[in-house]
């Protein structure tokens, strides 16, 4: 059998074993994750498989957990460091910036630094402050790193998997609200490429961009807006750095209209990138501005109150709405 | 400002733990016996002081000429090693080819002991390269500007390496990491992982976790601090109360504490540290006492906080002149010895000016191969762009 119906969270753990199990150079490291199983779980039974040396239970030490795995990798190991919430993955930022992003150029190629940090990131969890924030813009900022975030099982497998297997350095984003999110899981798929953008729903009216955990909320609000009779054509970038414009412009071409809806602050963001590119790039084919679709720039706030903060179907209606007005 | 030690303080009545400071070669030159450390350079003799001598003397030549070329303009900054030259060849006399040396960014007498040219170290300061030299032939990692960053990836090499010992005995596979140079079958000893940070630089974070993790995962690694008494503008008092070296017992980790002028002291204590590490009983923590002779970098002003007193003091305490004190009441050189060296020291200087003054980065569109391993869209746009721009210019 070839397909299975997983958690995404689950593909993350067949991914994660079937990398160790292919090759005795892939590690996993972080807080929690060898006995415990890591806090969701994702590394469950992992330590249990392949021992205590290759699923370490770290030192309570972001900056320890990446610099380290940046050794092993200089010494040829692919390590797979979780840090444990988005929030905590500041402690490691020097590590990962000044650090993994630039070894491989500062040592003109001479090393390649294939260290993988899952990251399981964004908000609608009811959790307290910290455990909430969608951080993508400031590693895709950063030449050097990728990163990259699936929205459904089967991408979240072979991203993975692509993502360790690559020499450069990756940051994995897992959609932490969509971890329960049940899909089939296709495993004969090996020529999955995760740097390109997928089409996940044909339409001519408007482009709408998405990626991470508010995948689905896209795809919920393109069906809304064909009961207002706009045909809504949804794209799924899952990786945002690199950034597949071509697809995005190729989509434009063809409506005219584009909308880009995140999780995080739309102020200096993965929207905001995309908003520029495609003017500079499609900018006879807009038929209205680009309009963006993210979080209040204000901190993220209390989870009593988070249903307001973080976008939501309406609130992608209305952006889809605002551009038709043009 | 930070208080004061008094001596009884730092005496360690007060700090208990202070470490005594150890010493084989007095500022005379004369042998001071010790009974655990003195056996581990019994084996030293005229040749290796000879050799010792000469790359501490060359060293300093080819700091002397360096900073008259940053003066000229030929460099972006240029940052002495001056006095800090036993430190940095006493502990390459405990290493081996084998163990990986990760240093910070003022270890050009460890570069050279290294086997490092000059004349490619050179062009990291002159600002046309970032790693100008083979950094897997002479196990020597590239400088590292922010500070302590290098120190876990040291760390994380040192745990890999215990790994490999693993893969090594369950596979029968001789691990080979990137490519690293690897111990021969006569010296076979395991390798293992010496890494090099300053006084300032111990109070950043990343050297605790780096602490932390060696001794949770008993990595064979040696944390080698050469406390040179200032961080920039910043005296040693401001970081620390305490001696660096006695921080180690707080991570259950041994620490010396050595005169890092005393390159004879230095290379017993790395060598002790070395083999305690290759034997599997985790890493060792050794604080170097040395004093900065020099300026920060050639754009520092060290007379607006420090007395010339101070320096002069130190000046006198110079490991340079300890060693050839030693040399010439020992009768081990004579004057055509100095000669030598002198002269090899004036032909490695002309020849680093000679480098320096044509040696010009890479063509630009190296940076676009380098960012990534793989083909980056957003990369690959950019260096389209910078193609076509400059094509614009040549149609012109
Ligand atoms: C993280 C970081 N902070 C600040 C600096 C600027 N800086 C460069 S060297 C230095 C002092 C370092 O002192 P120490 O660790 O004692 O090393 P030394 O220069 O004495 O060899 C400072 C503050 C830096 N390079 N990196
Ligand atoms: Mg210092």
């Amino acid at each position: 059998m070839t397909t299975e119906n997983l958690a995404l969270s689950k593909a993350i753990t067949r991914a994660l074993h079937d990398e160790m199990t292919e090759n005795p150079k892939v590690l996993a490291l972080g807080e929690d994750i060898g006995k415990l199983g890591g806090v969701f779980r994702v590394t469950d039974g992992l330590q249990k498989e392949f021992g205590a040396r290759r699923v370490m239970d770290t030192p309570l030490g972001e900056a320890g957990i990446i610099g380290t795995s940046v050794g092993m990798a200089l010494r040829g190991y692919r390590p797979v460091p979780e840090i444990q919430f988005d929030g905590f993955v500041f402690p490691a930022f020097n590590q990962i910036t000044t650090q993994l992003a630039r070894l491989r150029g500062r040592t003109n190629g001479q090393y390649e630094i294939p260290v993988t940090i899952r990251l399981p990131y964004g908000g609608s969890v009811g959790a307290i402050e910290h455990h909430s924030e969608s951080p993508e813009a400031y590693f895709a900022h950063t030449p050097g790193l990728r990163v990259v975030t699936p929205s459904s099982a089967h991408d979240a497998y072979w991203m993975l998997r692509a993502s360790i297997q690559h020499p450069d350095p990756v940051i994995f984003m897992e959609p932490k609200r969509r971890y329960w999110l049940k899909g089939e899981v296709d495993f004969s798929d090996t020529d999955f490429n995760p740097f390109c953008a997928a089409t996940l729903r044909e339409g001519s009216d408007l482009t709408l961009v998405s990626y991470g955990p508010m995948v689905p909320t896209a795809l919920a609000a393109a069906e809304a807006a064909r009961e207002d009779g706009h045909d809504v054509e949804v794209i799924d970038l899952r990786s945002i750095s690199p950034l597949d414009i071509e697809t995005i412009c190729a989509s434009v071409a063809k409506t005219g209209r584009l909308v880009v809806a995140q999780e995080a602050y739309n102020f200096v963001s993965v929207a905001s990138e995309i908003s520029a590119a495609v003017t500079e790039r499609c900018f006879y084919s807009l038929e209205a501005p680009v309009l963006r679709v993210g979080a209040f720039h204000t901190p993220y706030p209390v989870p009593r109150s988070e249903e307001e903060y973080v976008p939501g179907i309406d609130r992608i209606l209305e952006a889809i709405d605002r551009s038709f007005a043009y | 400002m930070p208080a004061e030690l008094t001596p009884e303080q730092s005496s360690g009545k007060i700090y208990p733990g202070v470490l005594p400071l150890l010493r084989i070669m007095d500022e005379e030159g004369a042998i001071l016996e010790d009974g655990t450390f003195s056996p581990y350079v019994q084996d030293v003799g005229e040749a290796e002081l000879k050799e010792a001598y000469r790359q501490m003397k060359v060293t300093r030549r080819f700091d002397d000429e360096a900073t008259a070329l940053q003066r000229q303009g030929q460099m972006s900054l240029w940052a002495p090693s001056r006095g800090q030259e036993a430190a940095q060849v006493g502990s390459a006399m405990g290493l081996l080819p084998q163990d990986y040396v990760v240093p910070s960014y003022r270890e050009h007498a460890l570069a050279f002991a290294r086997g490092v040219e000059f004349t490619d170290l050179v062009k990291f300061f002159r600002g046309s390269e970032t790693s100008p030299w083979d950094i897997k032939k002479h196990n020597f990692h590239p400088y590292t500007v922010v500070l302590a960053a290098q120190v876990p990836h040291a760390v994380g090499y040192a745990m890999a390496l215990n790994f490999d010992r693993e893969l090594e005995e369950t596979t029968g596979e001789k691990q080979m990491g990137q490519g690293q140079f690897s111990a021969s079958e006569e010296n076979a000893q395991p390798a293992a992982v010496a890494v090099y940070f300053g006084d300032g630089s111990s109070t950043e974070g990343e050297i605790h976790e780096s602490m932390v993790f060696a001794a949770s995962y008993n990595a064979p690694v040696l944390f080698f601090v050469q406390n040179n008494q200032w961080a920039i503008s910043v005296p040693f008092k401001t970081q620390s109360r305490v001696p660096l070296s006695t921080r180690a017992a707080g991570y259950g980790i041994e620490g010396l504490r050595v005169d890092g002028n005393d390159v004879l002291a230095v290379a017993a204590a790395t060598r002790y540290a070395m083999k305690k590490i290759r034997s599997g009983e985790g890493p060792v923590l050794i604080e170097a006492e040395t004093y900065r002779l020099g300026a920060h970098t050639t754009a520092d002003d060290p007379t607006k906080y420090r007395t010339g007193e101070e320096e002069n003091e130190y000046a006198q305490r110079d490991p340079l002149i300890r060693l050839e004190k030693y040399l010439r009441h020992n009768k081990l050189a004579d004057e055509s010895f100095f000669e030598g060296v002198d002269q090899e020291a004036q032909q490695v200087a002309s020849e680093v000016r000679r480098v320096a003054l044509v040696a010009e980065p890479a063509e630009y569109e190296t940076n676009f191969d380098f960012a990534y391993a793989k083909p980056h869209t957003q990369t690959e746009n950019d260096r389209r762009f910078y193609r076509e721009y400059n094509a614009g210019f040549e149609e012109e």
